[in-house]
């Protein structure tokens, strides 16, 4: 990684970060100037007109209108230049280049997918070709998120009733974050990603492997486990998270609220998958969210494959 | 000439509105503003005390990342009525409701407010919204923050319904507050006192009751669109209804942005009052002072979108609403300019309460510039939703209303108690407030502009030194607040009794009235001869009385 970023802001690491950090720099540094004059002659007056004895009153000041209007045209003049730059610089944000590469982002509690161009459907991390603008257009089946990465300054609400979409270019070849920034509920602060970007090349391997070609079930099976952050309510070594753990799970007897017992098999790992509200197991939260019912067949399997093999 | 003879009356032994009836009734349905004031103060410390150690628990939480005292349902339920007390029950009712009925009758040499009846009803309407905020804790579960963004804040079940209900409720308490406020302003000022003689804090409380009674339906037609929609399932806001959840924003910011200056205005109101009073010089620039309040009232309704530049409104509607954010900073500006220019020439004195005032200015400067940033189209993208406005919004709320609020409390202290308090306290107090609040909340612009979202409950690594820092500062910050508490209840106990007019005010309550003040405010009609600064007019009367008053005063 090159650059570490400044005391103020995270490295900068796309097309329209740089100017951003212009602008902010100096608008940071116009305030900083006015702050301090401010201050300054706070500080000044209190000393120099200090109170000496109790009768004390202050002498006749005259106001001089021409030092108001002056710092009301200063000011104004101040805030258009900012204003109009502020402008600028919102519009780049705002307008992708045209031939962006186009991905479909998918937010959900609390995860992203990802569905590229050829169908393949990713979880959890965002690959994309580095030194190309990509624009991503979002929806959300539930609730509002907001996709943020803060190296690239660009942050968009995701809608579930609407496409909303956001674009980037990727200065270099790296790995970022992706925060959500629109409250969302329990694991908000979990809904976590990166952006992975990768020379051209190693972007058209990547994406030719990213459907689990060359994986075991198993395998494929843990990726998905992780990237759709399963991980973050259910333990793989017995530990009780918000959700029970996956560790002897296949096989076992589950007590359910509904006071059945059922065994847990291949189709009772599927169907607490798809529809985890049917079959709460007791002494757990309803919490499990329902957007797992859209992943497709072959990652279900996979999942279902994974939970097996975890003895 | 009238005012400069009116020395002040001994106290002891007369009947003042706190002896006259002591019993529990007479102070649970006095129609007395005064007494409706206390009765606002005695909640409302409760309130903030309750809220505040919410956010302590919030900032232990985040003292390191991962799991440090509760789990990440517990601390979302934690910021959500954190922010729901703040906002709804402590900020926006605060100085309104406890200074502007106490202090603007006196102000405008009123014997109560026009409607003393209704202002009763207020206190107890705004008790009811209470009372439900704490059924719907109890109930359980809040955890959508104080904004209530749909669709999420739809999806849950009773305590929403409670809460929303709620502020529906609380809202009417402000409506009617403020419009007794206008009618009193308008129709009950002593002879002689004329618009350009009105003290700038009745000015502002003036711009705030109109922004009450104009904006606060607006949330109260939500909240019951919120209602209609969870109870009736008619779809509104929630998208697997039909419904649009951008409206709800719009709804809820068309009210909270003016909200805003509901919170602030009468903070710059008290402020006018601490930096005339303890410069002794005529407030710089009255006119502008008291006019651009009500112009920031009235152009406040026109703002709401600068929340939602990523919310994915219109790009043309994102840029008219920065250029008029931009509009009202101007005049702010040009008012805390005034106010520091106010000291010019003057004779300025370091009492706890221009401490306070003082603190603010500093504080609200950092505030205001900052909000300023926040405004610029390309700039806010990078910081909408961070850190970033959680320090900027603290700085406005807290570095504003709040510390000119406590700076209030103790400048009318005398006049509300009739006694004095311990100066040396008061001012360790407010230290320990300003290093403990620049601490906590300084920290968090630089978290913000790193990129920390809000409202998260686990946070990256990167992140934790300054999460730390932050934390140690609320500490501080607390026990700055105990000390202030703990000065005020020592004056209730063991404090001097207070002269009439022990700062050399030279507004009506100071000039016309005794420290604590009888049950009918002025033993006769005030006439007023000068403005409310005029402390030369007011000293070249009888200038040797009061200087006589002044010293013999004990020093706190
Ligand atoms: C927000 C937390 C959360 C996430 C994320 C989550 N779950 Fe769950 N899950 C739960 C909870 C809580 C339960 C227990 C209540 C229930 O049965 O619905 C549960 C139950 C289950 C069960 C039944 C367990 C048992 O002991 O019978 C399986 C299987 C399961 N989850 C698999 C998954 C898989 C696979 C994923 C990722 C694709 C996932 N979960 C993501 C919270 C979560
Ligand atoms: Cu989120
Ligand atoms: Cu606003």
């Amino acid at each position: 990684m090159g650059d570490k970023g400044t005391f103020w802001l995270p490295e900068s690491a796309s097309t329209v970060s740089g100017d951003v950090d212009s602008l902010f720099y100096l608008v940071t540094w116009i305030s900083v100037v006015i702050f301090v004059l401010v201050v300054a002659a706070m500080v000044y007056f209190m000393m120099r007109y200090r109170r000496h004895h109790a009768g004390q009153v202050g002498a006749p000041a005259h106001e001089s209108k021409w030092f108001e209007m002056s710092t009301v045209v200063v000011s104004t003049i101040l805030v258009l230049i900012v204003f109009t730059w502020g402008f600028r610089v919102y519009l780049k944000l705002n307008i992708a280049p045209p031939g962006a590469y186009e991905i479909q982002v998918t937010a959900s509690q609390w995860k992203w997918d990802y569905t590229y161009p050829d169908g393949t459907v990713y979880a959890g991390d965002l690959h994309v070709p580095a030194d190309k603008p990509v624009r991503l257009v979002m929806n959300s089946i539930d609730v509002l998120h907001s996709f943020f990465v803060p190296q690239f300054r660009v942050k968009q609400d995701v809608l579930p009733n609407r496409y909303s979409s956001v674009w980037f270019e990727a200065t270099r070849a790296d790995t970022f974050d992706v925060y959500c920034t629109e409250y969302c509920g329990n694991q908000h602060s979990g809904m976590l990603g990166q952006v992975i970007a990768h020379p051209q090349e190693e972007f058209e391997e990547w994406l030719a492997s990213a459907g689990g070609g060359g994986l075991s079930p198993e395998e494929y099976g843990e990726r998905l486990f992780g990237q759709n952050n399963c991980n973050t309510c259910h333990s793989i070594d017995g530990t009780r998270l918000v959700g029970p753990t996956m560790q002897g799970l296949f096989g076992s007897q589950r007590q359910l609220v509904s006071g059945e017992s059922v065994e847990a098999d291949e189709n009772y790992l599927l169907s607490s998958i798809v529809a985890p509200a049917a079959q709460v197991v007791e002494g757990y939260p309803p919490a499990m969210p329902p957007s797992y019912g859209s992943l497709p067949q072959d990652q279900l399997d996979a999942l279902v494959a994974y939970i097996k093999s975890v003895q | 000439m009238s005012v400069a003879t009116a020395t002040p009356q001994a106290t002891s032994g007369k009947t003042t509105y706190l002896n006259h009836d002591k019993s529990i009734r007479s102070w649970l349905l006095t129609l007395d503003h005064k007494r409706i004031g206390l009765l606002y103060l005695s909640t409302i410390v409760v309130v903030f005390l309750a809220a505040g150690i919410l956010a302590l628990l919030v900032r232990i939480e985040l003292l390191a990342p991962g799991r440090t005292i509760v789990d990440a349902q517990t601390y979302n339920q934690f910021f959500s009525l954190h922010g729901i007390l703040m906002v709804f029950l402590v900020i926006v009712p605060s100085v309104p409701a406890i200074l502007g009925n106490f202090i603007m009758p006196l102000h405008i040499g009123a014997i109560d407010v026009a409607f003393p009846r209704l202002n009763l009803a207020s206190y107890y309407i705004f008790m009811v919204g209470g009372v439900l905020v704490v059924i719907a804790m109890v109930v359980g579960q809040i955890d959508t923050g104080w904004t209530f963004y749909t669709p999420y804040s739809s999806r849950l079940g009773a305590p929403v319904i409670f809460m929303t209900l709620a502020v529906f409720i609380a809202g009417f308490s402000s409506i009617l507050t403020g419009m007794n406020f206008i009618v009193t302003i308008h129709k009950m000022r002593a002879p002689g006192l004329t618009w350009n003689r009105l003290p700038l804090f009745v000015w502002s409380i003036y711009a705030t009751s109109i922004v009450q009674v104009l904006a606060t339906p607006v949330i109260g037609i939500t909240m019951l669109l919120l209602l209609l929609e969870k109870t009736l399932g008619i779809g509104i806001f929630d998208p697997a209804m039909g419904g649009d959840p951008i409206l709800f924003q719009h709804f809820f910011w068309f009210y909270s942005h003016p909200a805003v200056y509901i919170m602030i205005l009468p903070a710059f109101g008290i402020i006018s009052e601490l930096m005339g009073v303890f410069s002794r010089q005529e407030v710089m620039g009255y006119k502008f002072v008291a006019l651009s309040s009500v112009a920031i009232a009235f152009l406040g309704f026109l703002v709401w979108g600068h929340h939602m530049f990523v919310s994915g409104q219109s790009t043309v509607s994102s840029v008219v609403f920065s250029l008029i954010t931009y509009l009202i900073g101007i005049p702010t500006g040009v008012k805390v300019i005034n106010w520091v220019g106010t000291m010019y020439k003057g004779s300025v004195s370091l009492k706890t309460p221009m401490l306070y005032a003082l603190s603010f200015l500093f504080l609200f400067t950092i505030g205001g510039l900052t909000g300023v940033m926040l405004g610029v189209l390309g700039v806010d993208v990078h910081l909408h939703d961070t850190y970033f406005v959680v320090a900027h919004f603290h700085y406005v709320m807290m570095g504003g209303t709040i510390v000119a609020l406590i700076g209030g409390l103790y400048y009318w202290w005398p006049k509300i108690t009739g006694k004095l308090y311990n100066e040396t306290l008061g001012r360790i107090g407010c230290l320990l407030v300003f290093v403990g609040f620049n601490t906590t909340f300084f920290t968090q612009f630089v978290l913000g502009s790193q990129g920390m979202p809000r409202r998260y409950y686990d946070y990256a690594e990167k992140y934790a030194d300054l999460h730390a820092l932050s934390t140690y500062g609320s500490w501080i910050l607390a026990v700055g607040l105990f000390v202030a508490l703990y000065t005020f209840i020592q004056s209730l106990m063991r404090g001097a009794p207070a002269p009439a007019n022990p700062w050399g005010g030279a507004s009506l309550e100071w000039t016309h009235t005794t420290s604590p003040p009888s049950p009918h405010n002025f033993e006769e009609q005030p006439i007023v001869t000068h403005g409310p600064y005029d402390y030369h007019h007011f000293y070249a009367g009888d200038g040797q009385s009061v200087e006589a008053e002044l010293a013999s005063r004990s020093e706190a």
